[in-house]
């Protein structure tokens, strides 16, 4: 009992924006929102807003490994891809009966994050840091789209799923639960969309939750000053592997509920595009907070879905644009610059009515 | 029996020879004082000690157990802490945020709370305990990497010039802490240009010149060896 209580207390703590009742009021009240909107929204609306969500675990992967831990992955893309393929290879070839989807969605994690292991392994035990780790993540995830673009030949198989070189691979099932009545298959509106915003809230609040335990001092404290971290008797390599292979998984599960959402899958979601898009999004909601990202994320992305209907030659442009007033103006993320704005301004009007 | 014990340590950056057969025995207990002009390979053989540098040939012997072939972390687990020359502290982060990543791998829950109130009242960082420790005065920002250091309870402390960047009060009372620390049996080495701190505490001395040992003793039989005094004290004494 008292275990559990310290697990919630550790909600709130140093590494993480916003805390006390005005801050989970909120929340609440976001989640509520979040948890309505269907009822007013067609099923279109909502698989475009399943669709926004879905980018916020790579989001987020991006916020673990380079806000917190101080090491900037460029590749996350790689393990979004690898999980992505994995589950469209385990599905296509096993099908959906007996939930095995579901089973299918935590082997293609595991598959991306097995593969982080081992690349993680090499860099950070390699002494690999700074700009160079950037450089070998992009040259993997940009390897794998090379790797499978040009796989179009009817000998590129696995089983019986063809991977299709540079269209992609397609009509993998959706996610589907088994029910006594049926299986209920999740196509892209109201039931995926409560799966991953369950999925969603789970993730950020056991993010926050890390975040705040002796682990995430740890990382932060390998950001700061990682001779000092080592100085202090930790294995900085070890956790900085942890957190590789953490973010990777949840680069996966993007990468898994994005095929799932879409069924299908192409090498361009590992493209120089594709890659630098979350570091865009995670830069200008600001990295070193996982509120600021996921709100960030969203915003950005709704943005940018935006200006690609109007204006669709500019939205990379201004993609590019958002980045450099970002560095210029708030180079710490714009919207963590309004949060703690805002926080500045609930804490003088609290010591102006004492 | 010896606590430190350095045998032929070398360590080549190309041609230049950094620390050239370094043998060095350093008893359990003690305040051990180790001085050299600039060059001298002193830092070198703290980074040697602690495993961030990795010797030509030659062995560390820590406990009886040789730890040469061991990385960092895993020498900071068998006892050993530093404090470096330029103070490395987690700026960004809040001073009690600091003490907290260097103590909670020993303690938990309250116990954790108690033992950084403690250690900010040992250092006298109370009132700065909400504070980035990057905005620290450069003399407070050394007495909480300190307490970093010393927080680990290790059997054996390196410093690396404590004093530098602090008056003459601040250095004494640094004098003193290390004598209280030594008094509950904590064994220091200390590199150190102050020569009024290290007689304040040194109950060793070793001159370290051109990467070799040059001599070794007590305050006063240093003091006096005219060969030191040529190339070191020299030029204090002129």
């Amino acid at each position: 009992m008292s275990g559990l209580f310290s697990l919630f207390r550790r909600l709130e703590g140093p590494q993480t924006v916003g805390h006390g009742p005005a801050f989970w009021s909120v929340f609440g009240l976001a989640l509520a929102a979040a948890l309505a909107y269907p009822l007013f929204s067609d099923g279109y609306t909502v698989g475009n807003t399943v669709y926004f969500f879905v980018w916020v675990f790579i989001a987020l992967s991006l916020c673990l490994i380079w806000g917190y831990g101080g090491s900037l992955s460029f590749g996350q893309t790689a393990f979004f891809g690898v999980a992505g393929y994995g589950y469209g290879i385990l599905t296509l070839n096993f099908g959906a009966n007996y939930g095995f989807t579901l089973i299918a969605l935590l082997l293609a994690i595991g598959i991306a994050a097995l593969f982080a292991l081992l690349l993680g392994y090499f860099m950070f035990f390699g002494r690999i840091a700074g700009v160079f780790l950037g450089i070998v993540t992009l040259a993997v995830t940009l390897m794998l789209e090379r790797f499978m673009a040009q796989t179009a030949g009817p000998e590129w198989h696995v089983g019986v799923a063809r991977l299709n070189g540079f269209n992609g691979m397609s009509a993998m099932p959706p996610l589907t639960i088994p029910w006594p009545g049926g299986p209920i298959a999740l196509f892209a509106d109201i039931g995926l969309y409560y799966l991953v915003l369950g999925l969603l809230v789970l993730v950020y609040l056991g993010l926050r939750i890390l975040m705040n335990s002796s682990f995430g001092n740890v990382i932060v404290a390998i950001r700061e000053n990682p001779e000092r971290a080592e100085m202090l008797g930790y294995d900085v390599r070890k956790y900085q592997l942890i957190t590789f292979v953490i973010g990777a998984a949840l680069a996966g599960l993007s990468g898994v509920l994005y095929t799932a959402w879409g069924q299908y899958i192409t090498p361009s979601s590992m493209s120089m595009t594709a890659a630098a898009l979350p570091l865009i999004w995670v830069a200008v909601g600001g990295r070193s907070d996982l509120t600021s990202t996921v709100i960030g994320t969203l915003l950005v992305l709704a943005a940018f879905q935006a200006l690609t209907i109007y204006g669709s030659q500019y939205a990379l442009v201004f993609m590019g644009v958002l980045l450099v007033l970002t560095v210029l103006i708030a180079p710490n993320g714009l919207v963590l610059a309004v949060m703690n704005w805002l926080g500045r301004l609930a804490m003088r009007q609290k010591q102006g009515t004492n | 029996m010896s606590l430190l014990e350095l045998r032929g340590l070398n360590k080549h950056f190309g041609g230049l020879h950094v620390t050239n057969s370094v043998n060095l025995m350093l008893e359990a207990g003690e305040i051990h004082c180790l001085i050299g002009p600039n060059g001298a390979g002193k830092s070198t053989l703290f980074r040697l000690i602690l495993g961030e540098h990795h010797p030509g040939s030659g062995d560390i012997l820590f406990a009886g157990e040789n730890i040469t072939a061991l990385k960092s972390f895993a020498r900071i687990c068998r006892g050993l802490s530093v404090k470096f020359q330029v103070p490395g502290v987690f700026k960004g982060l809040s001073v009690r945020l600091n003490l907290e990543i260097a103590l909670q791998s020993r303690h938990r829950g309250v116990e954790l709370t108690q033992e950084i109130d403690r250690l900010l009242a040992f250092l006298g960082l109370e009132a700065e305990q909400a504070q980035t420790a990057g905005n620290l005065s450069h003399g407070q920002k050394q007495w909480l990497e300190i307490g970093m250091a010393i927080s680990l309870k290790p059997r054996l402390l390196l410093l690396d010039e404590p004093t530098a960047g602090m008056s003459p009060e601040e250095t004494h009372l640094t004098g003193e802490m290390v004598q209280r620390l030594n008094a509950d049996g904590m064994t220091v080495f200390a590199i150190e240009h102050d020569m009024a701190f290290v007689r304040q505490v040194a109950q060793r001395v070793t001159v370290l010149h051109l990467g070799q040992v040059f001599a070794q003793g007590s305050i006063d039989q240093i003091v006096a060896d005219e060969r030191v005094a040529a190339i070191y004290l020299g030029q204090a004494h002129a």
